[in-house]
């Protein structure tokens, strides 16, 4: 008979979790396994807020199973180690993102591409190689393989740098294989929410000019000011679409909800990349005369590889770049998710765990 | 007051026109320019017929104003060459394909893509620098700038030839373009009709194994034994679809009728292309999931630069590359069109414009 969650592993824990699609959070005690030789243990100091945290809980996708703890941005310090580990010692600063294990067999694998696995493991949601189910960080502790755990680099701030882990790599990752970093080069980010505003802040530290797209016109100021665009394009307005047609080489469209590409390809150059990011409920209607007419291509990307994570984070350290994140208690989570429902946030949600998630 | 297309131009020319969206195409007397300093000039022998004409023939696609002398598959011998005329001579074995103009100072111009310059002209239907509209090749003479003109290598037959100046560019392009040219990859053809067969070709031409995918069954056999296809697989078996999941390094898609994308990319492996060279008429639905979960890419293609044209017909020449046509006299273009209509072919009708095409 399968045993509770609280009895399943030797290690107890503690975290929040939602228990059905109304997606409420609330406390809930679990247990983590016992380090392996390769485990590390984290003790979460932060850990924010992604879009997809919302998704799972309410079950949007159709696979979430529940109890489901969500969180894979987090941070933290490094309180326990497995015998074989050498990457990390005690009192380490770290992080882990989306994934926690994977087959280490498959061509992917062997290339380095962990996150083009097949069997890819999640940071929850998730069956682990034991067969039990994987529980996130809107918890207090966490036991990861010491592959999936990525070193913090000292310059960059726990809690700030959080985002990073999912948020960030998942707009440098494509941004570095599509060919997005010859400085001069015009690239154009659509959806200003936690992947866009990091998108762009990666994308001015490569030398690009940047677009922000957006439907929101009280995002102009913001997108200009704060995060340093060079332009703000409002895509509710025609004239403004049509004297930026055929003017960008790239667009990351981070927008999750459904919403019309052709537009999008419109703006882009010949030869121009249109790579979405978003994972909107339904399938997009994809134009395909335009793609043709200008050997456009529309491409897809998931999150990075372990090494380019690691290399993300050095380059963000190095460019000083960190998310724009504003910080709550572990119990006002469900108003925060409320508000990312209506994209009220500038622009992550981070939960300050150690300092506000008790028994 | 505009002048009749018999007197628009110094020389006289020949060709058969399609006068209204009927698309019934008869007899037509019309002109051509003199030959300028950059241009050659050819009699035309033969003429292959591309699924474009008839949509153009039929205004298909709205953009279509009458009369229509189509064809951009036309090969010939070179009767004159202007002054400034460099690579070609009078007696050379010579193709245009389905370009005679660009703007030639664009980023795109001078990356040698003029396929993709805003401003490029078309062969047929459109205007030319001078004003007039361009006619194509259902006619006796043609004329055209040095730069749109590719020479045919000796060893490949003018009629079998013909078809690569529009559908073995628009193949090759891609498969060049989006690396699905290294030995032991696995690429994936959709349709096997004008454009899917000659892919096949190439594509094997490259060393790389090949599946055609087709709704089909019954063109398996020709698929395999006549043109050394691999695989074939049919797209309406589930079964054989999901046998076949993630084993493309890339697709090249012929098919411009509306179609579900889903099983197309899930063919694909990680990393996978699928470039559309058919255009459907309406959008399709792109699952992004699979996009996303495989780094997956959904790309268009169209034709090719001239360099690249001109590359290809190289290619083909090594490799003895040509099309299967069914050569015919233009009196019968009519039924031809018919039969295009319902994929009535292997896989490519040519017009024998040479001894067939005469003045009235």
């Amino acid at each position: 008979m399968a045993k509770s969650p609280q009895e399943e592993h030797p290690q107890k824990a503690f975290g929040w979790a939602a228990r059905d699609p109304s997606g409420i959070l609330s406390p809930f005690h679990f247990s983590r396994r016992e380090n392996s030789p390769d485990d590390v243990t984290v003790r979460v100091l932060f850990c924010g807020v992604c879009h997809t945290d919302l998704h799972s809980i309410k079950n949007d996708w159709g696979f979430t199973k529940y109890p489901i703890i969500p969180g894979h941005e987090f941070t933290g310090i490094v309180t326990k180690l497995g015998k074989n580990v050498k990457k990390f010692k005690l009192g380490d600063k770290v992080g882990v993102g989306v994934m926690v294990g994977s087959c280490r067999s498959c061509e992917s694998c062997k290339q380095g591409l962990e996150n083009y696995c097949p069997k890819m493991m999640f940071a929850y949601n998730s069956i682990y190689h034991d067969g039990t189910k994987n529980y996130g960080g809107y918890s207090n502790m966490v036991v990861v393989d010491q592959h999936f755990v990525l070193r913090f680099p000292d310059n960059l701030p726990l809690a700030a740098g959080a985002p990073l882990l999912c948020a960030g790599i998942t707009v440098y990752s494509p941004m570095k294989y599509y060919g997005m970093t010859q400085a001069g080069k015009h690239l154009g980010v659509s959806g200003l929410g936690g992947l866009g505003h990091v998108a762009v802040k990666i994308g001015k530290a490569f030398g690009l000019k940047v677009t922000v797209i957006s439907a929101s016109p009280n995002k102009k100021d913001d997108a200009i000011k704060r995060l340093g665009s060079d332009a703000f394009l409002l895509s509710t307005d025609p004239a403004k679409m049509k004297a930026a047609l055929g003017t960008m080489d790239y667009i990351i469209d981070t927008v999750a909800a459904v919403h019309p590409l052709g537009p999008l390809l419109g703006l882009l150059k010949v030869n121009g990349k249109l790579i979405t990011l978003g994972l909107p409920e339904k399938p997009l209607d994809l134009p395909i005369f335009p793609l043709v007419l200008g050997r456009k291509l529309v491409g897809g990307s998931n999150i990075g590889s372990m090494k380019e994570t690691q290399e993300m984070l050095e380059f963000c350290a190095k460019h000083n770049i960190t998310a724009d994140i504003e910080m709550i208690r572990m119990d006002y989570i469900n108003t925060a998710m409320e508000r990312l429902a209506k994209s009220d946030v500038r622009y992550r949600f981070v939960i300050d765990v150690a300092g506000s998630l008790s028994e | 007051m505009a002048k009749s297309a018999e007197q628009e131009h110094p020389t006289k020319a020949f060709g058969w026109a399609a006068t209204d969206s009927s698309g019934v195409l008869s007899p037509f007397k019309f002109s051509r320019r003199e030959t300028g300093e950059k241009d050659v000039r050819f009699k035309v022998l033969y003429c292959g017929i591309c699924h474009s004409d008839l949509h153009m023939a039929k205004n298909d696609w709205g953009t279509s104003t009458y009369p229509i002398v189509p064809g951009h598959e036309i090969v010939g011998i070179v009767t004159e060459v202007g002054s400034k005329v460099e690579k070609l001579k009078v007696g050379d074995r010579v193709g245009v394909g389905c370009m005679v103009g660009a703007c030639h100072s664009c980023d795109s111009c001078d990356n040698d893509l003029e396929n993709y310059c805003p401003k490029m002209i078309l062969t047929y239907g459109a205007p030319y620098y001078d004003g007039t509209t361009t006619y194509g090749g259902y006619s006796d003479v043609m004329v055209a700038e040095e730069r749109y003109v590719v020479r045919i290598p000796d060893n490949l037959p003018l009629d079998a030839g013909a078809p690569l100046l529009c559908a073995g560019i628009t193949v090759y392009s891609p498969l060049q373009h989006f690396g699905l040219t290294k030995p032991g990859m696995h690429v994936g053809v959709v349709g096997l009709g004008g454009l899917g067969h000659v892919a096949v070709k190439f594509a094997k031409g490259f060393g790389v194994k090949v599946t055609v995918i087709s709704t089909s069954p019954s063109k398996k056999k020709e698929a395999i034994e006549h043109l050394g296809a691999d695989y074939f697989l049919v797209s309406r078996d589930p079964d054989q679809m999901q046998a076949a999941m993630g084993t493309m390094d890339g697709i090249i898609d012929t098919v411009s009728a509306v179609h579900p994308l889903v099983p197309l990319i899930g063919l694909l492996k990680s990393q996978g292309k699928l470039v559309m060279v058919g255009a459907p008429n309406r959008p399709l639905e792109l699952p992004v999931f699979p996009l996303i979960m495989g780094r997956k890419v959904v790309a268009g293609s169209c034709i090719g630069g001239m360099k690249e044209t001109q590359e290809m017909i190289d290619f083909a020449g090594k490799h003895n590359i040509t099309a299967d046509v069914e050569v015919i006299p233009v009196d019968y273009v009519n039924t031809a069109m018919e039969r295009l209509e319902k994929a009535d072919v292997r896989y490519r009708f040519v017009i024998d414009i040479g001894n067939t095409l005469k003045s009235a």
